[in-house]
């Protein structure tokens, strides 16, 4: 044995390096192999269609013409309202906790706040099928479209279904506030207190402090954030597809009931029959996968620029 | 050089007769605590306008609480409060309804080590603390001169004037320092305090500090808190040697380290302690 140790590395550490260097590796391999499999999967539809599977909203299994146009819409928009709506909130929420609530209220609410992460997203979907969408029908939709007077401009325009857009941007926004605020909160909790000081020390107040240190010091993990945030929206299924109508079709009222991507795959994935149809969802697939991974490396990019600055 | 009184503990002094104007700014028996730790012990000091005051002791001695209480940073500590009177020109900043934003707007403070806002160019960081100030900020004009003119008065415009947009965190260690205090000069305060300014320098960048710091000298009053007893010997009018969160003995700076009064100054700066 003393031998060996002196000609290299012994026969377990040998094994031992090789094995985890087997199981670090096997999860990127995975991740490619997904990819390329969902790929060569998706390319006969991709062959088939060309950029009009992007482009066209004509989604007929029957006559096999696949354009998933209004689920990519249906996804981004959804997406984008339910952070439009959650950010402000979200933000808000880590400002309270990490600034102003008393240290008996902090680790509660953040716990509760963070608990929002752990309901099931079926739950959400159930929810949102009996209180939120009969809420937004009868409430809230015409209250917007009737009160405010908005019921002629395009986002309000229409008959007030329930399922809708809407409802599906409301339920993802609550979903993804746990994320955006837990994430906010402790980028904000890592800003320097030489920092916050030297705000103070200029005759700054709470709030100024807030605004022209605190936030621009952590402005990129923030916005790191909400990438995340969007991430998650992008991808979720069960609840969106309770609540959003499921229809194939663009409209530019939130009102309307519209598809995303995850729940067209949801849908479908049970009653594609023939290889067209298949390598249709698929393709639909690709795609959300290929969205979902720029997101995340946008998002791996931020918090890395963020690292960098700190150092600096 | 006026000769006030060296000052123990709570023994208030009647103002020394060779004090011939009154102190900008006079501590009245100021505890200072941290929870229930006294860090400061009745402490009373006078600062006299227009000189630098130095405050020297060891680790741990009170001397930057001393200095943050001056401003009212130390309350920004959750469970810090003070005792006793801290008075500006007569008016004891700790009264009720002094707004504390106000007392620090006329009191600067610079820290230890360089704290430049990292999103803000070199020319919005000077500018900062007019920012802060909300409506009454100045006009894009008002602000270019007011930035030339603090960056000037703290010795670092020719080495930043060709690139006032860059960041900041893009100038060395010893510049950021120097940007730090042309940011506190920028509002024009009264009193600067300066926490151990250089302790995070170089030698070569702690030396333009020091001649920033002297260089002040007459136009604003000065604290400075170090460690160096060297530094609060080259540029101090005057010295407070502080142990164990008491003021053990302030004096003309010239006389505190060739004479000190208190056998306890003398082990200190002789390097017996601390």
């Amino acid at each position: 044995m003393a031998s060996t140790s002196l000609h290299g590395a012994s026969v377990g550490d040998r094994i031992f390096r090789l094995a985890t260097t087997a199981f670090a590796l096997s999860i990127p391999l995975l991740l490619v192999l997904l990819a390329i499999d969902v790929a060569a999967a998706a390319w006969p539809a991709l062959k088939t269609f060309g950029v009009a599977f992007l482009t066209s909203s004509r989604w007929d299994a029957v006559d096999g013409v696949f354009g998933a146009a209004p689920a990519i819409y249906g996804t981004i928009v959804s997406s984008v309202l339910a952070l439009l709506i959650a950010t402000p909130l979200a933000v808000g929420v880590a400002i309270f906790l990490s600034e102003f609530a008393p240290a008996w209220l902090r680790q509660p609410v953040a716990f509760l706040v963070d608990l929002l992460a752990a309901i099931p997203s079926v739950v959400y979907g159930l929810w949102g099928i009996f209180v939120l969408v009969p809420f937004l029908r009868e409430r809230v939709m015409p209250l917007l479209a009737d009160r405010l007077h908005l019921g002629g401009t395009p986002l309000f325009s229409g008959p007030a279904y329930g399922p809708s857009m809407l409802a599906a941007a409301v339920i993802l926004a609550i979903m993804v506030l746990p994320y955006i605020s837990s994430v906010t909160r402790e980028v904000l909790m890592a800003v320097p207190r030489s920092q916050r000081e030297a705000a103070l020390a200029l005759g700054a107040t709470r709030w100024e402090m807030i605004w022209g240190a605190v936030l621009p010091y952590a402005s990129s993990g923030v916005l790191g954030s909400i990438i995340l945030g969007l991430g998650r929206a992008l991808g979720e299924t069960m609840a969106v597809t309770m609540v959003i109508g499921n229809r194939h079709e663009i409209s530019s009222s939130l009102f309307a009931p519209g598809y995303t991507m995850a729940s067209l795959i949801a849908n479908e994935f049970s009653e594609a029959t023939n290889d067209l149809h298949l390598s249709a969802l698929m393709a639909v697939g690709a795609v959300l996968l290929a969205i979902t991974l720029v997101v995340n490396v946008l998002a791996r990019w931020l918090v890395w620029r963020v690292q960098r600055q700190g150092q600096a | 050089m006026p000769l006030t009184a060296v000052r123990f503990g709570a023994t208030v002094t009647a103002e020394s007769p060779a004090t011939t104007t009154a102190p900008i700014v006079s501590v009245r028996s100021l505890d200072a605590y941290f929870a229930a730790t006294r860090a400061v012990r009745d402490v009373s000091l006078d600062l006299v306008e227009g000189q630098v005051t130095a405050i020297i002791g060891p680790s741990g001695c009170g001397k930057s609480t001393l200095l943050r209480c001056l401003n009212r940073m130390h309350e920004t500590v959750p469970s810090a409060h003070t005792e006793g009177e801290v008075l500006l020109e007569g008016k004891d900043i700790y009264a009720r309804g002094v707004n504390p934003i106000e007392v620090r707007r006329r009191i600067g403070m610079v820290f230890q080590r360089p704290t430049p806002f990292p999103t803000m160019s070199i020319r919005d960081n000077v500018i900062a603390g007019f920012r802060a100030a909300g409506p009454a900020a100045p006009t894009r004009g008002e602000q270019h001169d007011i930035a030339e003119s603090s960056l000037r008065r703290a010795a670092l415009w020719d080495e930043v004037k060709d690139r006032l947009h860059e960041s900041a965190t893009a100038l060395s260690g010893g510049q950021q320092q120097r940007l730090c205090i042309a940011r506190a000069l920028a509002t024009k305060p009264r009193v600067l305090l300066l926490d151990e300014p250089t302790a995070s320098l170089d030698p070569l960048s702690s030396q333009k500090v020091e001649e920033l710091v002297y260089e002040l000298r007459g136009d604003v009053t000065i604290v400075i808190v170090t460690h160096n007893m060297q530094q609060a010997a080259r540029v101090s009018d005057r010295t407070a040697f502080m142990l164990l969160g008491e003021l053990v003995e302030a004096a003309p700076t010239s006389r505190l380290f060739t004479s000190p009064v208190d056998e306890r100054t003398e082990s200190y700066i002789t390097g017996r302690f601390g």
